[in-house]
């Protein structure tokens, strides 16, 4: 009764142009803002924000970015693991080696970093498509954490190639606190989801969308398949890298190439397949249902089926319901959570009289 | 010049290696569209199975250990294992997948990649075995005594194997019923099916098929580095072989299991020192994308025109 | 029916266009002048969609040369093509499926548009204001094709008559000076195509538009053609106006059938 949007009518394209045209989205989303940058870092125990919140934020900016390329402009990656390892190393190399170097400007450069390495592996998208474009995607992968582990100057002639991120400092106030690096997390997190909104939403997420559906059609139309699909490139590690920077500094501290690796990859591409190919909100819910999953197990599985089976039951367990329930989800709703939020919303704009 | 050779042979019976993985996926893709990532786990899973059985028939059944009867009903068993795993993926995956987008389907396999991995340990344990062909890795004789060229016995044995599996799959997709059917799914699943072909018949058969290919994989591989858990990461020493031969072509697998073989040794020897070596985890995707630059079609594939 | 023809603004020269050892198009010249509406006719598989794709420059034809207005191009990308103001529809719709109609319109504007990714990613200021006219020029070719009750609508989602429509909004949006329309009536039913019909001549007025069409339906060929080209076998085998072109010995032969 309350979800109605009888009577508010529109009057000009530029409203109709909104990202939430109905009044009581804007409330709910302003809540929803003030619930996670301002009541949760007051309220929230540390355990949360460090194992579970700031890792969801982190991993919905990494799926953004995926989502970017694989959900709007249509070429699928394997490799987003490996830009937010170009990430989180050129941020650690741009502190370390530029003397009072903003930590903002670090995050901003290492994005760059990623985007620059994103368009050089965006270049065979010209000439292939589908699976042969993802498994080439594996190219970058295995190459950029190669590259990382084998040329010690990355992670500072480190002898074990760990790199401990230094301490984060802004305007002299020093994030050490898990709130502190939260609402940071968050800050950067938010603009940037911002951001790739009105991307998709104008003229460069159109052309992208165009050529993921029907490339012939779009170059038909005027658009350069070349510039368009290497901006989708670009902008995809961009998001990835700085994901990655923001991994190693407000999130794990400690980074080693290989924590970067395929399995990383995989668990970006199914956030966004869960949480909604195409969407900046599905990427949200993805990632907080990649990284819940896991969690939920580990204390579920002991619970259910007690200790008594051993560690290695355990996991094996464990590996099995995450691959069963991914199978399963993706049978009961291959368009994802997203989908779901969208029919439920539908359905309450018509409750209680559904016809 | 010898040792380049020697270096050559033994890159391109690797590579009969990975083309033996590289089958797999072909089989799969060609009659069902689906690219099933899951076939590293597979061929991991089949193996153990294998070496399993091998262990539980003389354990509790008394027969005897290391006999040829434990060899072959093991061997029996391990298939049976794979045709009833292929069976339930199409029966519980893909049926209800059915018309969803490729990368959905892709998606579904990296989760029965989860599935299979957690299986097979938890049904086998986790401990790296050992598998016993009866054919030991060492030179044959007479090419080392009179040029002086190292060629595994072991390596010649597995060639020999997957080009006997490859003239047999030929000859089941050539001139049987099952193969004529499947070759029509290949082309058209919405005419295959017009015509009466049941789909589904045909998937299960593949998915067992490509079982078969999996265990001899799997045995093979078992046999020359252990039965473990690394078994399941010769999936991404098929990729390469698959984007160069082309996903449908199973000539293609082979040749292109040759090439990446061939040329991945060569480098590791003469490029591998030059950079710091550990090259080969993307060597082989490297050397793939650079020719699919030159030729985006593949080794096989026809020149594909757009038509609008 | 008598409009007023221009210039002669594509004027196609000798040109063969094979695939593999397959021709397609073998020796075939014709002109198009401003504002008429030139149509190509042939049986299936006489090489009318290539040559649209060889005009808009999807296919690249090995002979013969393609002038534009009296400048000769050489190896034309599709995107030339589209900045030359040439437009087009497909015989297979060729929308972009995942997106709203309103979206898919909007997309016609694209090479209208001046503000790059950075001012998108803001969408405040200069990329707002600019949304926001181009929008206005859609809606103008939504209210002028009557399409605005699905305006939000997935094309997916729309039945066949109207996904052709928004193919043509999507052409119109770009505001092209020629317009190549593949079978834009196929599979419509007589109302369908009256309606289509009606667009096609209605945009050729209001807006100058030159137009080449594919069309099987001789009846709306011969009545709202200028001049007809005839293929077969990807030879020109008559080309004319639509009386002539009806009359001529070897269209009738085509057509029915008899010896090749």
């Amino acid at each position: 009764m309350l979800y109605r949007e009888a009577g508010q009518f529109k009057s000009s394209y530029a409203e109709d142009g909104r990202i939430f045209p109905i009044r009581q989205d804007r409330v709910g989303f302003t809540l929803l803002m003030l619930v996670f940058g301002v009541a949760v870092p007051l309220l929230a125990n540390e355990y949360w924000l460090k194992a579970i919140l700031t890792p969801v934020l982190i991993f919905s900016l990494a799926a953004i970015g995926l989502n970017i390329l694989t959900g709007y402009a249509g070429q699928l990656s394997l490799g987003s693991a490996a830009f937010m390892a170009v990430g989180a190393f050129a941020a650690y190399n741009f502190i370390l080696r530029v003397d009072g170097m903003p930590f903002l400007l670090a995050l901003a450069l290492a994005g760059l970093a990623a985007a620059l390495v994103g368009v050089l592996f965006g270049l065979p998208s010209l000439r292939i498509k589908g699976f042969y474009l993802a498994v080439a995607t594996l190219a970058a992968q295995f190459f950029i954490v190669w590259v990382l582990v084998k040329f010690p100057w990355f992670s500072n002639h480190s002898s074990s190639g760990v790199v401990t991120a230094q301490e984060v400092s802004i305007l002299g106030y020093a994030f050490v606190s898990p709130e502190a690096k939260y609402v940071l997390t968050f800050l950067v997190v938010a603009v940037l989801a911002l951001a790739a909104k009105n991307l998709v939403r104008s003229a460069t997420g159109r052309a992208w969308m165009a050529v993921r559906d029907m490339d012939v059609a779009a170059q038909v139309i005027g658009f350069r398949l070349m510039r368009t699909k290497l901006l989708a490139f670009a902008v995809s590690s961009f998001y990835c890298g700085v994901a990655g920077a923001l991994y190693a500094y407000t999130y794990i501290g400690t980074v080693e190439p290989e924590g970067f690796n395929l399995d990383l990859s995989f668990k970006i591409l199914f956030m966004i397949i869960i949480g909604g190919v195409g969407s900046i909100l599905g990427a949200f819910l993805g990632a907080a249902f990649i990284v819940l999953l896991p969690i939920l197990l580990d204390n579920l599985v002991p619970a259910l089926f007690g200790d008594a089976l051993g560690a290695g039951f355990a996991s094996n367990l464990q590996l099995i319901i995450f691959g069963g329930l991914i199978i399963f989800f993706l049978i009961v709703e291959p368009h994802g959570l997203a989908r779901l939020w969208q029919i439920a919303k539908e359905k309450l704009r018509l409750w209680p009289f559904p016809h | 010049m010898q040792f380049f050779i020697e270096v050559l042979i033994g890159g391109l019976l690797s590579g009969v290696m990975y083309a033996l993985v590289a089958l797999g996926f072909v089989l799969i893709y060609k009659a069902s569209g689906v690219f099933n990532f899951a076939q590293g786990a597979m061929v991991f899973f089949a193996a153990l199975s294998f070496v399993g059985f091998q262990e539980v028939l003389p354990a509790r059944f008394g027969m005897e250990a290391g006999s040829a009867a434990v060899f072959w009903l093991s061997f029996l068993l391990a298939f049976a294992t794979m045709v009833v795993l292929g069976i339930a993926t199409e029966r519980i995956v893909l049926r209800p997948l059915v018309n969803q987008p490729p990368i959905t389907l892709f998606m579904a396999t990296i989760g029965l990649t989860y599935v299979v991995e957690g299986l097979a340990q938890m049904t086998w344990g986790a401990n790296v075995r050992g598998l016993e062909l009866g054919i030991m890795d060492e030179p044959i004789g007479w090419l080392m005594d009179d040029y002086g060229i190292g060629v595994s016995k072991f390596d010649l044995f597995a060639a020999g194997v997957a080009a006997s599996l490859v003239a047999l799959l030929a000859a089941l997709f050539q001139y049987t019923k099952v193969g004529r059917a499947l070759r029509a799914v290949a082309d058209d699943h919405q005419a295959a099916l017009s015509i009466g072909i049941p789909l589904q018949t045909i998937w299960r058969v593949v998915w067992a098929v490509a079982g078969f290919v999996a265990l001899v994989a799997g045995m093979i591989w078992g046999a020359r580095n252990g039965v473990q858990f690394a078994l399941t990461f010769t999936a991404l020493k098929a990729l390469p072989v698959l984007i160069l031969g082309g996903f449908t072509s199973v000539p293609g697998a082979i040749v292109g299991g040759l090439i990446i073989g061939a040329s991945e040794k060569l480098a590791e020897v003469y490029v591998g020192p030059l950079v710091g070596g550990g090259i080969e985890g993307w060597f082989p995707y490297m050397l793939a994308l650079a020719f699919l630059l030159v030729r985006p079609e593949g080794l096989f594939g026809e020149r594909h025109i757009d038509r609008v | 029916m008598a409009r007023q023809s221009g210039d002669v603004i594509v004027d196609l020269r000798n040109i063969s266009l094979r695939f593999g050892g397959v021709k397609a198009l073998t020796d075939i010249s014709f002109d198009v002048r401003e504002h008429e509406i030139r149509s190509i006719i042939g049986p299936n598989g006489a090489g009318k969609s290539s040559m649209l794709n060889v005009i808009n420059g999807v296919y690249h034809p090995q002979e013969g040369q393609i002038h534009f207005r009296g400048q000769l191009r050489r190896r034309m990308e599709p995107h030339h093509a589209a900045e030359q103001g040439i437009a087009r529809t497909f015989q297979n719709i060729a929308l972009f499926r995942g997106m709203t109609v309103l979206d898919n319109i909007m997309t016609g504007r694209a090479l209208k548009m001046r503000c790059n990714f950075l001012q998108h990613a803001l969408y405040w200021g200069a990329a707002q204001r600019e949304e926001v006219a181009h929008r206005l020029k859609v809606e103008e070719i939504i209210e002028f094709l009557e399409i605005q009750s699905i305006r939000k609508t997935p094309v997916g989602r729309l039945p066949y008559g109207l996904q052709k429509r928004v193919e043509l909004a999507r052409a119109l949006a770009a505001e092209p000076h020629i317009l190549l329309l593949d079978e834009p009536m196929a599979g419509m039913n007589v109302e369908e195509k009256q309606d289509m019909c009606r667009f096609i001549l209605d945009v050729n007025d209001h807006y100058g538009t030159t137009i080449v069409l594919i069309e099987h339906d001789m009846g709306v060929v011969m009545d709202i053609s200028d001049r007809v080209v005839v293929l077969d076998y990807g030879r020109k085998i008559g080309d004319g106006l639509p009386d002539e072109v009806k009359n001529d010995p070897d269209v009738i032969r085509a057509y029915l059938g008899g010896a090749h």
